[in-house]
């Protein structure tokens, strides 16, 4: 029997990006919001201070702050004609683990989606006709347009401090910023990064191409940043340890250098640890959530009452949630039926090495320190005579040289032994690499549903992932890395190494770590988990944040939209906890 | 940094353990000298009292003077509740706890009348009649104007009553017989409510009787004697303080604040940062339980008060090695140019600036070091919420590097201190981890 916890209004499943912004939200209006988190308590200092954090091997190699796949993990195959079987190394994402959650070990690339990327069927359909759509791709619109939720994308760059150039404010176009970006009411809060060698490299050969490159946005910080919660960042030292990393200079946007310091003295906000959540209750109408059930370090069930329940943690764990909770229908491949676990989509990246001869330091890097071109995103481009759907931008990333995994080698270097350190000494400070990041649309066959024999160690199914990469996703991908490969040979003296993404999709090597879907949002319940607010249809006092509610992934890095839907869906909370109800009638 | 604080007797550290036998025998030598002794002449400076008149205007206020004392501070055990005592009070004589001054019957102020507690901040001395010692800081309560006592009293007395016994305290014979109190008393002690200079303005008197009075800060940033004492009338030109060392509060313009603005002043204690530095150590947790909640009206006079101190004649200091800057130098861009960048300059609002820090250049390097070692964060406050934290490099870094390291700050990019070495970090981090 479940020890009874005393009941609380708001219990937030998860204490990451989405937790800390909702919880600041609802505290703020009166509420009181308690998180509970399955992994440890961190923060700048001690965990990530620099006498420690810039670590490769205990952080990059061995994900010293990740989930660790042998307590927690899922099932993987590419279609439903295999075996799924469980991870035991996880590559190609990487759910994190502790307070601040993956908002700890990002990059800090913090996007705006296109305008017609959350009208993507509408859009799609008006420009190139229905014919254009594959038949098993469930293409979806958003329910939420980028009008409305521009306002929530300008709060989270605000609360972040990025840096960044705009390129559209307020219809008018900005010379040096992303002329194809929405229309923005004002430009970053802070100047681009310092550019380094690297990019400005990229940047030339882009403009002799044709195209119009710009710094892509940074949740870096480029100078000292106060920002509007009053929280203090430091201005980026451009160490390269970002990615993977906790950000021990206060530089990188994460909860704990934009929210916690504020968050954690209100009275009306608590956390626990090591809590790790495995049930959502309801009652019996099974149309009300009435907390959720957690068990403890100790491995003692602990049930905690709760008005509303908000889902925070990762894409994947909210749906396995969901799914082992009974709520919503299970989504059907064979049927195309339910709406739990469909729409799982991932993001497609390819990349072009370059190979030259001028000095580039590669080790003075920022996580989301680039230059890119986004003229083959979205819907920038004519898709008629190419026939796929979906783009991506093409960038040069500089997030760091560290020297395990940070490295590009000639093809033909061997690949250890006194050739590979020749190779390694002759490239190291010259080489670098073009990137592709490329959308990947939802589709009839890749979805996410319960693993009918694998089980966790609470005796749970494991959540089963059955997902590869399509013919319009390859397609796709090709175009762009042709696209990158044609920048490239535009460096003066320099060779390339072309990196097509094959398929099948393979779930080992580290990719992109952008895990989209299985809980969309939308207008109609028949396709999507909760409506446009991120409430779910089924149970209006449960909410599901993050990129699982994403109806299919953009070219683009997901926190930035994750970080406006979260805002846009706090405000709709805010209504709710006046006049609780479904906010949105089916 | 050690949670615990020494409020007055916090004279140097162990190293200054002598201190001991000389207190006894400078008692027997100079038995109780006279001083007269004022009535209690109402003062006509009284704090908080912009606040509204009203029902809760002698409460509110009273809370507003707790703060300005940084009473809680000392009166709370850690993760105690508040007011309860039981502190540890680290001082060079030994340890003394805090007393319980919540409204309890038995064991806290819950008997005392509005004489008893008037006796005790004036004289130091309890309703039972004993000596207090000067951890508790009575040689500046006394200058508070009993009004503004008073007030104090009605607001600790709507504290909630807790039962906590006062513990005896860990001091060696023959310091822990009280009534040797008197004997210091009348050594060191004058009490008297604080007088105006009539030649100076209101604020600038404000400041003086918050900065003498309810706020005594010589206690920490003043000299001490062996025995303990502060000079009343030195002014606070710095002094150790709970393993650390509270720099010049006077004009000198490298270690002292002659450079720093009145608005440096109120900002430093209003939020625990500014441009030039932010508050480490032992300041860190007075700016976060007490600066804070000042006026602003109370920190321009505090700051009107400080700029009027004048500088003290500045003592040279020895020229350093050229090879023991080298090797400092190399050690802080390794270590510490990340934060406080290369020249020293720091990010304003963020990491605090190294040059031209009257902190930095203190006449005991005490505090860089002992920053260094554990390192420190900046005071959350109401208006800067976000304590960014430094490290400590105790287990990275030798002493002998954290000597050359220190020097080097303390004489890098126009910065002039005295040179330290590896047996002061050796005695520092050994205090350090022996201390509470």
């Amino acid at each position: 029997m479940a020890r009874r916890m005393p009941p609380v209004d708001v219990v937030l499943v998860g204490f990451g990006w989405t937790a800390s912004i909702i919880a600041q939200e609802l505290t703020d209006a009166g509420v009181q919001v308690l998180a509970l988190e399955r992994g440890a308590w961190r923060d700048t200092v001690p965990d990530f201070a620099t006498d420690h954090i810039q670590d490769e091997l205990r952080y990059a190699v061995r994900k010293q702050i990740f989930e660790s796949p042998e307590r927690e993990s899922l099932t993987f195959r590419n279609n439903a004609s295999q075996t799924a079987l469980p991870m035991r190394h996880l590559g190609s994402f990487l759910p994190a683990a502790g307070v601040g959650g993956a908002g700890v070990h990002w990059n800090g690339q913090c996007w705006r989606f296109l305008p017609q990327d959350f009208l993507i069927r509408t859009h799609t359909e008006q420009r190139y006709g229905k014919g254009f759509i594959p038949a098993d791709m469930n293409l979806q619109d958003w329910g939420v347009t980028y009008e409305e939720l521009e306002p929530h994308y300008d709060r989270f760059e605000y609360l972040c401090g990025v840096s960044g150039q705009a390129g559209n404010v307020g219809g008018q176009l900005v010379a040096g910023g992303n002329p194809f970006e929405g229309a923005r009411q004002r430009g970053y809060p802070l100047p681009p990064l310092e550019r380094s060698a690297s990019t400005v490299l990229f940047d030339k050969a882009a403009r002799d191409v044709g195209f119009k490159p710009f710094p892509c946005p940074a949740a870096n910080a480029s100078r000292p940043y106060r920002n509007p919660l009053g929280v203090q960042m430091g201005q980026c030292t451009y160490c390269g340890y970002c990615e993977w990393f906790g950000c021990g200079n206060y530089s990188k946007a994460s909860p704990q250098t934009t929210i916690l310091p504020v968050l954690l003295k209100k009275d009306n906000f608590h956390f626990r640890t090591h809590c790790n959540v495995t049930r959502v209750n309801t009652d019996s109408s099974g149309k009300r959530a009435t907390g959720v059930t957690y068990v403890d370090v100790e491995g003692n069930q602990i049930e905690q009452p709760a008005q509303m329940v908000v889902l925070c943690a990762f894409a994947q764990h909210n749906v396995h949630l969901l799914l082992l909770s009974k709520i919503g229908q299970p989504y059907d491949p064979v049927s195309n039926t339910g709406v739990v676990g469909r729409n799982y989509a991932y993001q497609i990246t390819s990349s072009v090495d370059v190979f030259q001869k001028e000095r580039l330091n590669p080790f003075m890097g920022a996580g989301a320190l680039g230059q890119a071109i986004d003229e083959f995103n979205g819907d920038n481009f004519d898709h008629g005579p190419h026939g796929f759907v979906g783009g991506g931008y093409i960038a040069l990333w500089n997030t760091g040289g560290r020297p395990i995994l940070q490295h590009y080698l000639p093809q033909n270097a061997p690949k250890w032994g006194a050739g590979w350190k020749k190779a390694m000494h002759e490239n190291y400070l010259t080489a670098c690499s073009i990137a592709t990041h490329g959308s990947v649309m939802s589709y009839r066959n890749s979805y996410l549903d319960l693993d009918p024999t694998w089980r966790d160690v609470y005796g749970n199914p494991l959540l089963r992932l059955t997902f590869d990469f399509q013919p319009n996703e390859l397609k796709m991908s090709g175009f762009l890395t042709d696209k990158a490969a044609q920048i490239g040979r535009a460096i003066p003296g320099a060779s390339i190494h072309e990196k097509k993404r094959q398929g099948p999709y393979s779930i080992v090597p580290y990719q992109t770590t952008h895990n989209t879907g299985g809980a969309v949002m939308g207008d109609d319940p028949k396709t999507s988990v909760v409506n446009r607010y991120l409430q779910s249809w089924d149970v209006p006092n449960l909410w599901v944040m993050g990129a699982s509610v994403f109806p299919q992934n953009a070219g683009y890095n997901p926190t930035g939209t994750v970080g406006a839907l979260t805002y846009w869906s706090a405000e709709a909370m805010k209504r709710y906890l006046k006049n609780p109800g479904p906010l949105v009638t089916a | 940094m050690s949670a615990a604080r020494t409020r007055s007797l916090q004279a140097g550290t162990l190293r200054r353990n002598l201190a001991l036998a000389a207190l006894f025998l400078l008692a027997l030598l100079c038995a109780a000298c006279s001083h007269d002794r004022d009535a209690g002449a109402p003062s006509a400076i009284k704090l908080g009292e912009r606040m509204s008149a009203g029902p809760w205007s002698e409460i509110s206020r009273g809370r507003y003077l707790v703060r300005a004392g940084d009473c809680e501070a000392c009166h709370t055990a850690p993760n105690g509740t508040p007011f309860a005592g039981d502190r540890a009070i680290p001082t060079p004589f030994g340890t003394i706890y805090s007393s319980n001054i919540t409204p309890d019957p038995e064991t806290g102020i819950g008997r005392w009348t509005d004489e008893d507690f008037y006796r005790a901040m004036h004289e130091g001395i309890d309703r039972e009649g004993s000596h207090l010692y000067p951890a508790f800081p009575y040689p500046w309560y006394t200058r508070l104007s009993r009004d503004d006592v008073l007030s104090i009293k009605a607001y600790l007395d709507t504290l909630t009553p807790v039962r906590q016994i006062h513990r005896r305290n860990a001091l060696p014979w023959p310091l822990d017989q009280r009534a040797l109190m008197a004997m210091w008393n009348g050594m060191y002690f004058d009490d008297g409510t604080y007088q105006p200079d009539p030649k100076r303005s209101a604020q600038w008197n404000r400041g003086a009787y918050l900065v003498k009075g309810l706020g005594h800060c010589s206690a920490c940033h003043g000299d001490k004697n062996l025995a303990g004492a502060t000079d009343m009338d030195d002014p606070p030109t710095g002094g150790y303080a709970e393993n650390a060392y509270a720099p010049s509060l006077a004009g000198g313009a490298r270690d002292g604040l002659g450079s720093w603005t009145t608005q440096d002043i109120v900002q430093y204690l209003g939020t625990g940062r500014n441009s030039r530095t932010s508050a480490a150590g032992p300041m860190a947790e007075v700016v976060e339980q007490s600066t804070q909640y000042l006026s602003k009206p109370d920190l321009e006079a505090i700051a009107v008060y400080l700029k009027s101190l004048p500088a003290p004649k500045d003592t040279s200091v020895a020229k350093v090695d050229k090879n023991t800057l080298d090797r400092g130098a190399a050690l802080y861009v390794d270590n510490c140019a990340g934060c406080h960048l290369k020249q020293g300059q720091g990010e304003i609002g963020a990491f605090p600036p190294l040059r031209q820090s009257s902190a930095v250049q203190a006449a005991s390097a005490d505090t860089l070091i002992g920053v260094i070692l554990d390192g420190a964060r900046i005071p959350r406050t109401a208006a800067e919420p976000t304590g960014l934290a430094m490290q400590g490099f105790a287990d990275h870094l030798s002493d002998a590097q954290i000597a050359d390291l220190t020097t080097y700050i303390r004489n890098a990019w126009g910065n002039h201190a005295g040179a330290v070495d590896a047996d002061d970090v050796e005695d520092l981090r050994e205090t350090l981890r022996e201390s509470p």
